[in-house]
């Protein structure tokens, strides 16, 4: 980690166990927390945004005391958070640094853009398969249409 | 196939198409069994559509099963805000099978999940009506003989028939050399394209109707509707080139036939109806017992 990250990052005050998920588009972070289901979090959750970044200009970062995501319930938040790390700690140590991946599916995080679409007509869990991680493209379980980086919003 | 839903074409296999258009074929030979006379099917129809209702229920009717349902929306309880979980929660209850239609896109997929029985799509939205895909390949089959090698041209609105794309994909699987005759304001969508591109299959695009006729098989006609032009003047300019008039048929091979899904408003000509080559009208009867074939394996009571 650079310096001056780090100088930055110390704002925030540093967890003894847990996951810290950093690199999160500062617009994004609230959406991150929804997605993970961290409003009713009964743990220690240190929340910081519109941090300066060298890579990404402003930033956003979590820090969950105590919890160790699977990587199918963490790689929800590639969707809204494709530039997100995280950082495993235990006992204040690093103990492994990855990326999130868009994962194969997703379930109720996407909203179709498909005005006519039943999910934007009834209440109904949108589910779509992403058929391109790369373009990031999302097809509609329901209305088979796809939902891609350019129109993707969020529920 | 008991008990499976039928939304989208892609719901049954290749082998399970098949089976369909071969018991379709029988119920030809004898329209009128009596095998469905325990049964009720609902018939629920969101948004009007008489010819589809009526060929359904036409359907069912012959093999002595029950109708039940609504004709729109208007007359259900949808017009007191009932959600469509709800009607179909309920209607469940009531029937052994579901047929509808609906505005919405994937309103099939998600009454197909809700419903405590099997449910037929009968068109939801611009999205599938996996039946029209399923008596058209019936049509090209026993007109043709098989259903491999053909060359088929669709002609008219390419872009936003959903009957189009339906059957291009389909037959994606028996090695058809397409031919799409459009204005290019209507050109087939690039998706669908990637589809025969991804098969190794080949087409061609034109704007030239007559040049392709004398090529082909199949000729499945479409309207070209005027409100899919934002500007009304270049509809003006390409409406009567997309028209079949029986003197364009003087080339074509013997073994051509005329589809369309109907209704026809004017792109193919009265004068082409007496002429053997045109099949539209026996293209819709075959819709009959292409349902009949659904209803009755989806039912179980044949297998």
């Amino acid at each position: 980690m650079e310096k001056e990250d780090l100088r930055k990052e110390l704002k925030v005050s540093a967890i003894e166990n847990g996951t810290v998920i950093d690199h999160i588009p500062s617009k994004s972070v609230f959406q991150v927390i929804k997605i993970l289901n961290l409003t009713e979090y009964q743990n220690q959750l240190l929340i910081a945004t519109n941090l300066d970044s060298q890579k990404m200009g402003k930033k956003g970062i979590i820090k969950v005391s105590n919890k160790f995501f699977k990587s199918d319930e963490i790689n929800k938040i590639a969707l809204v958070a494709p530039t997100a790390t995280l950082i495993i700690i235990k006992n204040f140590e690093v103990i492994e640094k990855k990326k999130v991946e868009v994962p194969d599916y997703a379930e109720n995080i996407v909203k179709c853009f498909n005005p006519n679409c039943i999910t934007n007509n009834e209440e109904i869990v949108t589910k779509f398969t992403v058929i391109d991680k790369k373009e990031l493209k999302l097809r509609c379980h329901y209305c088979e249409k796809i939902t891609a980086r350019n129109n993707i919003a969020f529920r | 196939m008991k008990n499976k839903s039928l939304v989208s074409i892609n719901d049954f296999s290749r082998e399970e198409h098949i089976r369909i258009l071969e018991l379709a074929g029988a119920f030809e030979k004898n329209p009128k069994q009596r095998i469905l006379e325990d049964y009720v099917v609902a018939t629920l129809f969101f948004e009007p559509s008489t010819r589809t209702r009526l060929s359904f229920e036409s359907a069912a009717t012959r093999l002595g099963a029950k109708v039940i349902g609504f004709t729109d929306s208007s007359s259900s309880s949808v017009q007191k805000g009932e959600s469509l979980r709800d009607t179909i929660l309920t209607v469940s209850n009531y029937c052994d099978i579901i047929v509808m239609r609906h505005p919405k896109e994937g309103s099939s997929r998600f009454a197909s999940e809700v419903a405590t029985v099997p449910v037929i799509n009968a068109g939801d939205g611009a999205n599938q009506h996996p039946t029209q895909t399923l008596l058209d390949m019936y049509s090209i089959r026993k007109t043709q003989g098989s259903l491999d090698n053909l060359n088929i041209a669709f002609v008219g609105d390419l872009k936003y028939g959903r009957t189009v794309h339906s059957l291009v994909h389909a037959l994606c699987n028996y090695n058809t050399t397409f031919h799409f005759v459009s204005p290019l304001e209507l050109k087939l969508p690039s998706a669908v394209k990637m589809d025969i591109k991804e098969r190794n299959l080949v087409y061609h695009q034109s704007t030239d109707l007559l040049e392709v006729i004398e090529k082909v098989d199949i000729l499945y006609m479409t309207r070209i509707q005027k409100e899919r032009f934002s500007d009304p003047l270049d509809y003006e300019k390409v409406k009567n080139a997309y028209v079949l008039h029986n003197s364009m048929l003087d080339f074509a091979k013997p073994n051509l036939k005329i589809l369309h899904p109907l209704p026809r408003v004017n792109e193919i000509t009265t004068d082409v109806d007496n002429n053997p080559k045109a099949y539209y009208f026996t293209q819709a009867l075959n819709g009959v017992y292409v349902r009949q074939a659904l209803l009755a394996s989806i039912l179980g009571v044949v297998d």
